[in-house]
């Protein structure tokens, strides 16, 4: 650290023995990359204002444990649409965990990379994790909704929660599987071979070693994963989540969720639904900040130096 | 990886070994199995609408009212194509000299400090679901330009393509800060050590040696610029136009896609294809471009780890 503060400090005087017109560029240079991050700030800024002076308002105790109706804004809830989301957290979580973390060990600790398929694997994780949304949202429809495949013989030919989680997990699986690999691979070697010595078999050292090492990089990209996944909207729509569901979800039933009842309430004409709009917004931003602030402090308070 | 030679010889000894690497590569499978269903769903449907509709009157057709019924429906998809592609355009407009200026900023001017304020707003950037740029874009942005003296319907290309470049910025802006992080400090010295001033470090030597990189994030952000649903859906309207004029509706090709599902129609109509058509062709052109930036991610690795 001290020596790039040192190296900093250095470039700075070189600057100010340049020419006088260097100077003057360097100066214009800098305003305008700082211009850059202060447009970016500016937004995040007005974001947060218009969202939370049209929907502070409207947030109450009625407002989380009431039912959404189009007649009777004034006692609008967003009990279903929220308990949906808690749901989908769940359900996305029981199936990323498993599958994105063991992947992650296969590719980093097994597979050998000189080997083509293993190659190929990678590389589709990675185009997989920039596939549009809603390009997923379509193998949700075609595939898991009205397709062939049965999970568990449940509601096939219906759009249900567990095919809505089903299809925001095939989402986000990439997301886990590259930061859980960045984990594990963080983890030095010599831990490894100090337990491979000491004639522990190879999954004994994963399990025993290696995964707890590991753990808070995972858990921190499980979270980030899954606050991507229930901000997501496109997949819902595809998927046919109903937006103003006025009981609660079940697993093998309908559903809702908060992205697809903002959108419908964005689109309605009546005035009164863009300041539910923004109080739904503001209950999901809240939901994502208390989740991210979890992981920067699983990162800060569990992540080992080696 | 780390000792392949001891791996091989204990895995060898004990089938419980052997069935846990069997679990684990199958788990590794199912993102292999993600893009066999995806293809396979896309090229089944399409190629039965294509059944129904010919190919050049998709590709090369101008006209695009799928939804309609009878004598006026028809099948162009140019118009989508170009909607997509100018809201990108507009889009990448605003995100190439905003998310390079704020990659450069933190990789090359911030102090530690500033850093740990300003990458965390990035991040936070980054997270926020673009249904909320969505509604930002329609109930303030939208309404903004108005004031200014632009001329626009409520729907328009102009606001949900400016938006669209302020969420690509977190893209563009964090891939370019790794590639220009990853430029070797020798590289700055020797430059500072001929007398050169910072910009000129920055941009003559730093910059060009993180090309490949800046290039991915470039890459990177387009193809999400192209595949981005909801902020259009919600900002733009819900008809594509062969026009220029950016005061007017603009639809894409994802928010066509979801659009078309929300209408509710039934499974095996024609409309109901245009989902797969349309999906598979977005689906093409992003999977395109994501092979470009991974190339590019890897040139860049390749030459300075």
């Amino acid at each position: 650290m001290s020596a790039i503060a040192a190296e900093k400090k250095l470039a700075r005087r070189t600057v100010e023995r340049g020419s006088n017109g260097e100077r003057t560029k360097d100066l214009l240079f800098r305003s305008a990359l700082l211009l850059c991050l202060l447009v970016a700030v500016a937004f995040l800024g007005a974001l947060a204002v218009t969202t939370l002076s049209d929907g502070v308002g409207r947030l109450s105790g009625e407002f989380l444990t009431g039912e959404p109706s189009r007649l009777r804004t004034d006692s609008f809830g967003i009990r279903p649409a929220l308990i949906g989301t808690l749901y989908l957290m769940v359900l996305v979580a029981a199936f990323i965990v498993p599958v994105g973390v063991a992947s992650a060990i296969y590719l980093e600790e097994y597979a050998d990379g000189t080997k083509w398929w293993n190659r190929a694997i990678e590389t589709n994780i990675q185009n997989l994790a920039s596939v549009p949304s809603v390009v997923y949202g379509i193998l949700g429809l075609a595939f898991i909704v009205r397709g062939p495949v049965d999970i568990f013989g449940l509601g096939v030919g219906q759009p249900t929660l567990l095919a809505g989680a089903l299809t925001l997990g095939l989402l986000v699986l990439p997301v886990v599987i590259i930061v859980s690999r960045e984990a594990i691979r963080a983890v030095p070697p010599s831990i490894r071979e100090g337990s491979l010595a000491l004639g522990a078999t190879q999954w004994q050292t994963i399990w025993k070693q290696t995964l707890p090492g590991a753990l808070p990089g995972i858990a921190t990209g499980v979270i980030l994963a899954l606050s991507r996944a229930i901000g997501e909207t496109a997949p819902l729509i595809l998927v046919g989540a109903v937006a103003n569901l006025r009981f609660n979800p079940e697993i093998d039933g309908p559903f809702s969720a908060l992205p697809a009842l903002i959108l419908s309430a964005v689109g309605e004409p009546k005035p009164e639904f863009q300041s539910i709009a923004a109080a739904a917004i503001i209950v999901l931003l809240v939901i994502l900040l208390l989740m991210n602030s979890v992981a920067i402090l699983l990162r800060n308070r569990y992540e080992t130096k080696w | 990886m780390s000792a392949p030679t001891l791996t091989k010889a204990r895995t060898g000894r004990s089938v419980g070994e052997q069935a846990i690497r069997g679990l684990l590569a199958l788990a590794a499978l199912v993102s292999v199995l993600t893009t066999t269903g995806i293809v396979v769903t896309l090229l089944e449907e399409a190629v039965s609408f294509f059944r129904e509709v010919p190919f050049g009157d998709f590709f090369f057709g101008t006209k695009w009212t799928p939804l309609a019924g009878g004598e006026s429906q028809s099948f162009g998809v140019l118009p989508l194509i170009f909607s997509t592609l100018y809201l990108t355009f507009i889009g990448l407009l605003v995100a190439i000299p905003v998310g390079l200026g704020v990659g450069i900023y933190l990789a090359e001017y911030a102090s530690p400090r500033v850093r740990r304020v300003f990458k965390p707003v990035v991040e936070l950037l980054a997270g926020i679901p673009t249904i909320v740029f969505g509604f930002f874009a329609l109930t303030f942005f939208t309404p903004l330009l108005g004031d200014l003296g632009f001329e626009l319907r409520i729907f328009n290309g102009l606001s949900a393509g400016i938006i669209l470049g302020i969420l690509v910025v977190p893209t563009i802006a964090s891939v370019s800060e790794d590639a220009l992080s990853s430029v070797p400090q020798s590289l700055r010295e020797g430059a500072f050590g001929l007398g050169a001033a910072k910009w000129q470090v920055v941009v003559r030597v730093v910059f060009p040696a993180a090309l490949s990189g800046v290039v991915a994030g470039l890459v990177l952000g387009a193809s999400r610029a192209i595949g981005e649903t909801v902020l259009i859906l919600v900002a733009a309207g819900n008809s594509p136009n062969l026009s220029a004029n950016l005061g007017i509706e603009h639809q894409n090709m994802a928010a066509f896609i979801a659009n078309t599902a929300r209408a509710d129609i039934s499974a095996g109509s024609v409309a109901y294809g245009t989902i797969f058509a349309v999906g598979a062709t977005l689906f093409v052109i992003t999977f395109v471009l994501n092979l470009f930036a991974i190339r590019f991610v890897r040139r860049y690795r390749q030459v300075y780890e």
